[in-house]
């Protein structure tokens, strides 16, 4: 299992992941760096990933879509705030209008990644956290227009599994 | 907090709770900010009994808590803001995984030039 870990903090909103794999960092780095292998993996199957614009420098944008199954486009975007190549990377990832430019309407998600050597392999650590203003944007969102669907989701999954 | 099996009975109560308008109202305000009791049967031209009575029932439902503040009762959703950032941090979690094993996948596939090709299996 290439996963090893994953802690969550729903106080502070954020996730911590640790991954393993079995190739060097510079293959690692490389699914990150280059789009083509990007979009190998940042989409399911049936989500497939298209990154338009990939700027792996501070302050740079990298921008995608991914194409559901009845063809619906849904865009998103990062800003690179931080690059070490092949060691880390440090952006702020949020979704995107259909012209592919921020929407400022939804929460973003803060994400660092570090690679480092292990064990003949790379460890791969991922950090996700929803910083405060956007944390609260995203639950007043929530609370605006989402608390009575969410709330019924959450009954349909109670009621599917009794 | 979150209730992970929930019973017959927390469901019926979680149903009659968010099946009046003026309890989803209540709710919705109490997502934004902390009211009190007084606070929210202004708003509403109902009693303030009538009001006490709608967040007796959301609070049987566990969807508010009330905190004596002062001389005022607070009503919030503690409960439903753990609730959201749970499901937030699952979909972020279920999402990651995917991603790391499409990751692992891709390293099975197109081994690269030097690799020492060991026989670990796909998970």
């Amino acid at each position: 299992m290439a996963v090893i870990s994953v802690e969550k903090d729903f106080d502070t909103l954020s996730l911590t992941l640790v991954a393993e794999f079995d190739a060097p960092i510079e293959r690692v780095w490389q699914l990150w760096a280059d789009p083509r292998q990007l979009e190998r993996w940042w989409g399911p199957p049936t989500h497939p990933s298209t990154f338009e614009k990939h700027d792996l420098a501070v302050g740079g944008y990298v921008t995608y879509f991914m194409t559901d199954p009845a063809g619906e486009m849904s865009h998103g975007w990062w800003q690179v705030t931080s690059v070490d190549p092949p060691r880390s990377l440090e952006f702020t990832d949020g979704f995107a209008n259909q012209d592919g430019t921020p929407n400022p309407e939804t929460p973003i998600t803060k994400v660092r990644m570090r690679l480092n050597d292990h064990e003949g392999g790379t460890r791969m650590d991922l950090r996700f956290v929803f910083s405060s203003p956007e944390h609260m944007e995203l639950l007043e969102g929530w609370g605006a227009f989402e608390v009575f669907p969410l709330s019924v989701g959450q009954m349909d999954a109670l009621l599917d599994t009794s | 907090m979150v209730v992970d099996k929930p019973t017959d009975e927390e469901v019926d109560l979680l149903f009659h709770a968010l099946a009046d308008t003026t309890r989803r109202d209540i709710l919705r305000r109490c997502t934004r900010s902390e009211p009190s009791v007084s606070q929210l049967a202004d708003l509403y031209p109902i009693s303030f009994a009538a009001v006490q009575k709608h967040v007796a029932v959301l609070e049987r439902a566990g969807l508010v808590s009330k905190e004596r503040h002062g001389r005022e009762r607070l009503v919030r959703t503690d409960g439903n803001a753990v609730a959201r950032a749970r499901q937030v941090l699952d979909e972020l979690e279920t999402v990651w995984r995917g991603r790391v094993g499409r990751m692992a996948d891709l390293f099975g596939q197109a081994p690269p030039q030097e690799a020492n090709s060991s026989s670990s299996g796909q998970c």
